[in-house]
C-alpha cells in the first residue's frame, strides 16, 4: 500500500544536504496560479535537485499558497517522488513480469550483495542507488536494469555486477585525474 | 530525399536503442562522411520485432531489406556489402520483398491498424505520417461536412471497443460525453500503461503519434471538446519527447489551434502530462484526480466522467490504442474494420509479446485468432525447445490460460470465460520453469503495493493474500489455505471500489483454478514442481557425474560441501542455504536439483 512510502519516524534522519532555493524561482513563477500546477512543480524540484528538499516544499508552499500538508500527501503517493537525496548513480532494476519470469530477483540479489545496500537505499559512498521499477518497457531484453539513461538487457547476476565495478573504476580514475590536476 | 540512392532507416524505438541501436546510427553516420559515402540516413521507430533489435533497413532499386540484430560491427559489414558492392548480406535478413525469410511468419500473420505507421516513418516528421494518408481523416471530415453526430456513429458502426482493457464501445461512450451539457468539455488519452509486461502504447507513441493526435482531434469533434490532455506514463520519456515535437508540428500546420480542418468553431489544443508513477491512475477517475495535481485515487462512479469529469466538465477518455484506430476507421469506413474480428470483438488488437517465447515483441492480429497461433506461428514457439505451460494476459487484473487452453480465441468475451481478461494487451508466456504460485505471488505483490489504500479489503485483503501465498512459497502452507485464498479472493473483489481491486485477486484465483496441484504440491509435499521457489530446493551431488573438482566446495558461502579432490563430495542439508552457487558454478552438472 502506498502509505509504505511514508518514511517511519523512527528511521535515523540524516542531516540534509545545503541547497541553493533560488534554483526553484523559475519554477514557481512559471506554474504559480495555475490549475493543477502541484506534480509538476514537485516534479520539477525533483528534476533540479534529484530529490525534494524540506526547504523546497516549505517555498512552494510559502510562495504559492498549496498547502504544506497536501504537497506532502502528493509527494507521498507517486513512486517518482524522492524526499532523501540520491546517488549519483541510479541503478533501476527492472521487475516487470517479462524480467521476473526471466529472473529478474537473482540480479537485484546480486547488486545489493555487492553494493551492501536495500532496495531503494543508497550507497555510503554516495554513489548508487538501488531501485526497483514495476516495467522499463524493453521486455524482449529481460531481465534488464537501467543506470541513468543507459539500459543493459539480457543480464546475470554477475555481468550485473561487473556493470558496476566497471563504473566504479571509472569514477576513481576521474577523482584521480581531478586531484592530479 | 532523392530516390536514386539508397535509403538506410534505423530503427530507434525505445527498445532497440536500448539494443544498442543508437550507436549503430552514429556508426553508420560516420562511415558516411568518412568514406563520402551515397545514401540518406534515416530513423524509424519499432516495427515490432524486439527480438531482432537492432534492426537496420536498407531500400535501393531493386527493393526492401530488412537486417536484424545488427551490431556496430555488422553494420560496418552491411553497408560495405550492400551499399559499396551491392551484395546484400542475406545472413542478417529478417525480411525481404524478394524471397522467404526464416521471420516471415511473424509478419504475415499480423493485420497492421493501430500499428499501420510503426517502423514505416520518422515519427519526428509530419511529412512522413501526411504522405502515408495522416491528417486525411479529418480532411475528409471537414470536405464531405460529416457531421459530429454520423462520426459517432461510424465509430458505433465499427465496433471498435476499449483498448485499454475495458472493452466499452468507444462509440457509446462517445454519445455520452456529446450529450451531456457543458460549455468545457475535456478529452484525455490514458497513456499512463502501468502493466508489467506491456508496451504496446510506449511503441505507438514513440513510433507514431501523430495517429494517436488525429484520434484525438476527431474525437474533439464529435465530442464537442476543446482541450485534450495526453496523460503519459514519466518512465516514457521518448514517447514524451516526440509526442510534444508532433505536438508541435502539428499545430504549425493548423491541425491543432483555432478553426481545425477550416471547420467554423472547431477550435481545439492538446497538452501533455507526464504522470508521476502510479498503477491506480490508469483509472479513469484516479486518472483525473491526477491531472488535477491530486492524490490519484479513485472515486465513487457515477457520476461518470462523461457527466462530471476533470475541473468537473464532461470528459471523455480513450487509451493510445483505441484512438490510433479512430482515424483508420474513418478513412476506411465502419464495415472494413468491422470485417476484422469475431461477432462481438471487432478489429484487431496489439499485443505485447514476452516472456519464455523465441520471437517475442509486438504484434497486431485480428480479434478471434487462437492463442496458440499466437504462439506459435507467430511467436515461433517456446525458447529453448521446453514446453508451453501458461500465458498470462491482462497483467496484475488478468489471469493465466493454461497450455490446454491454448485454442482460445483471443477476443473479450472468449478470454474472459477463461478467468483472465484481454486487459491492455500484455501477454507473458511461461513455460515448465515457471512456478505458477510464484506468479500469483509477483502479481499479487504487485498489486498490495500500488492499491490506493482507500479500500479496507483492497488495502488488507491484498495484504493477507500476500502473505499467505508467501507462506506457501517458502515450504510453510497448511491445509486450507487454498480455501483461505478463495474466500479472501471474494471478499476483495466485492468490497473495492475501483477495477485494481476488483481484478486483484484474477492471477491467484486463475492459478488455483487451473494449476491447483501446483499448490497442493507446495503445501502438502513441500515441492515446487516449476524447481522455482528457492526455499523448497534440495541441492545434492550427482556421483555419476561429480569429478571432485572442488570448485563447489571452495565457492560454497557456507561450506555445506565436504569431499577431498578427487573424491566424491556431499551437501550438508542442514547447513545449505539453497543459494544456488554450487549449481552455477559447476562445470560438469553434476548437481541436482529437485
Amino acid at each position: 500500500m502506498r502509505v509504505q512510502r511514508i518514511p517511519s519516524p523512527h528511521t535515523e534522519k540524516k542531516p540534509e544536504p545545503e541547497v541553493d532555493l533560488s534554483l526553484l524561482d523559475p519554477l514557481i513563477s512559471k506554474y504559480r496560479n495555475k490549475k493543477g500546477n502541484m506534480i509538476p512543480l514537485l516534479q520539477g524540484a525533483q528534476a533540479i535537485y534529484g530529490y525534494i528538499p524540506r526547504g523546497a516544499f516549505l517555498k512552494i508552499a510559502r510562495e504559492t499558497g498549496l498547502l504544506l500538508s497536501e504537497m506532502y500527501g502528493v509527494a507521498t503517493f507517486y513512486a517518482q517522488f524522492r524526499l532523501q537525496p540520491v546517488g549519483k548513480y541510479i541503478i533501476r532494476v527492472c521487475h516487470g513480469t517479462a524480467c521476473h519470469v526471466q529472473n529478474a530477483g537473482s540480479i537485484t540479489d546480486a547488486l545489493k550483495e555487492a553494493l551492501e545496500v536495500n532496495d531503494g537505499e543508497t550507497t555510503a559512498d554516495g554513489m548508487f542507488t538501488l531501485e526497483s521499477v514495476a516495467c522499463l518497457g524493453c521486455c524482449s531484453l529481460a531481465p534488464v536494469m537501467m543506470i541513468g539513461e543507459e539500459t543493459y538487457g539480457k543480464l546475470t547476476g554477475r555481468n550485473a555486477v561487473k556493470v558496476i565495478r566497471e563504473i566504479r573504476i571509472r569514477e576513481s580514475r576521474e577523482t584521480d585525474k581531478t586531484k592530479q590536476s | 530525399m532523392t530516390t536514386d540512392q539508397p535509403r538506410v532507416i534505423v530503427g530507434l524505438g525505445s527498445c532497440g536503442i536500448a539494443a544498442g541501436a543508437a550507436r549503430v546510427y552514429e556508426k553508420i553516420r560516420n562511415l558516411r562522411e568518412a568514406e563520402n559515402l551515397s545514401f540518406s540516413l534515416e530513423k524509424t521507430s519499432c516495427v515490432g520485432m524486439c527480438y531482432r533489435e537492432p534492426l537496420v533497413e536498407i531500400i535501393d532499386e531493386t527493393g526492401s531489406y530488412l537486417y536484424g540484430n545488427i551490431d556496430e560491427d555488422r553494420a560496418l559489414e552491411v553497408i560495405e556489402r550492400h551499399i559499396v558492392r551491392h551484395d546484400p548480406v542475406r545472413e542478417y535478413m529478417v525480411r525481404t520483398d524478394l524471397f522467404r525469410t526464416v521471420d516471415l511468419d511473424f509478419l504475415k500473420g499480423q493485420v497492421k491498424i493501430a500499428l499501420r505507421n510503426c517502423g514505416m516513418i520518422d515519427p519526428e516528421d509530419i511529412t512522413q505520417y501526411e504522405n502515408r494518408g495522416g491528417y486525411e481523416a479529418i480532411a475528409k471530415i471537414a470536405r464531405e461536412k460529416i457531421s459530429p453526430e454520423k462520426v459517432i456513429g461510424e465509430i458505433m458502426d465499427s465496433g471498435l471497443r476499449g483498448r485499454g482493457g475495458g472493452g466499452f464501445p468507444t462509440g457509446l461512450k462517445w454519445r455520452f460525453a456529446r450529450n451531456n451539457p457543458g460549455d468545457v468539455k475535456y478529452i484525455i488519452c490514458n497513456a499512463d500503461e502501468g502493466d508489467p509486461g506491456a508496451f504496446m502504447d510506449r511503441s505507438l507513441l514513440e513510433g507514431d503519434p501523430h495517429s494517436v493526435l488525429e484520434g484525438m482531434i476527431i474525437g474533439a469533434y464529435a465530442i464537442g471538446a476543446c482541450e485534450g490532455v495526453i496523460y503519459c506514463r514519466a518512465e516514457y520519456p521518448l514517447a514524451i519527447k516526440r509526442l510534444n515535437i508532433a505536438l508541435a508540428q502539428a499545430r504549425e500546420k493548423g491541425y491543432l489551434g483555432k478553426k481545425i480542418a477550416g471547420i467554423d468553431g472547431f477550435d481545439f489544443d492538446i497538452m501533455v502530462k507526464e504522470g508521476a508513477g502510479a498503477f491506480v491512475c490508469g483509472e479513469e477517475t484516479a486518472l483525473i484526480a491526477s491531472v488535477e495535481g491530486k492524490r490519484g485515487m479513485p472515486r465513487k462512479r457515477p457520476p461518470f466522467p462523461a457527466e462530471s469529469g476533470l475541473w468537473k466538465s464532461p470528459t471523455n477518455i480513450n487509451n493510445v490504442e483505441t484512438w490510433a484506430n479512430v482515424p483508420w476507421i474513418i478513412n476506411h469506413g465502419a464495415a472494413e474494420y468491422a470485417a476484422y474480428g469475431t461477432e462481438k470483438s471487432k478489429g484487431t488488437k496489439v499485443f505485447a509479446l514476452t516472456g519464455k517465447i523465441n520471437r517475442g515483441g509486438l504484434v497486431e492480429v485480428p480479434m478471434g485468432i487462437t492463442i496458440n497461433d499466437i504462439i506459435y506461428k507467430l511467436g515461433g514457439g517456446i525458447q529453448e525447445g521446453k514446453k508451453f505451460k501458461a500465458v498470462q494476459l491482462g497483467g496484475p487484473s488478468g489471469g493465466c490460460i493454461p497450455a490446454y487452453l491454448g485454442d482460445t480465441p483471443v477476443d473479450y468475451e472468449s478470454v474472459n470465460a477463461t478467468g483472465a481478461i484481454m486487459g491492455s494487451g500484455g501477454m507473458v508466456v511461461m513455460d515448465e520453469t515457471t512456478c505458477m504460485v510464484d506468479m500469483a505471488r509477483f502479481f499479487l505483490d504487485f498489486t498490495r503495493k500500488e492499491s490506493c489504500g482507500k479500500c479496507t479489503m483492497c488495502r488488507i485483503g491484498t495484504k493477507r493474500m500476500l502473505e499467505i501465498l508467501e507462506r506457501i512459497t517458502e515450504g510453510k502452507g497448511e491445509e486450507g489455505d487454498i480455501e483461505k485464498l478463495e474466500e479472501l479472493a471474494h471478499l476483495v473483489k466485492e468490497g473495492s471500489l475501483c477495477g485494481l481491486g476488483q481484478t486483484a485477486p484474477n492471477p491467484v484465483l486463475t492459478t488455483i483454478r487451473y494449476f491447483r496441484d501446483e499448490y497442493e504440491a507446495h503445501i502438502r509435499e513441500k515441492k515446487c514442481p516449476a524447481i522455482s521457489c528457492k526455499a523448497l530446493l534440495t541441492y545434492t551431488v550427482d556421483p555419476e557425474k561429480c569429478t571432485g573438482c572442488m570448485v563447489c566446495a571452495k565457492n560454497c558461502p557456507v561450506n555445506a560441501i565436504s569431499g577431498e579432490r578427487k573424491q566424491l563430495h556431499f551437501i550438508d542439508q542442514e547447513l545449505c542455504i539453497k543459494c544456488g552457487v554450487c549449481y552455477t558454478k559447476c562445470k560438469f552438472d553434476a548437481i541436482l536439483l529437485d
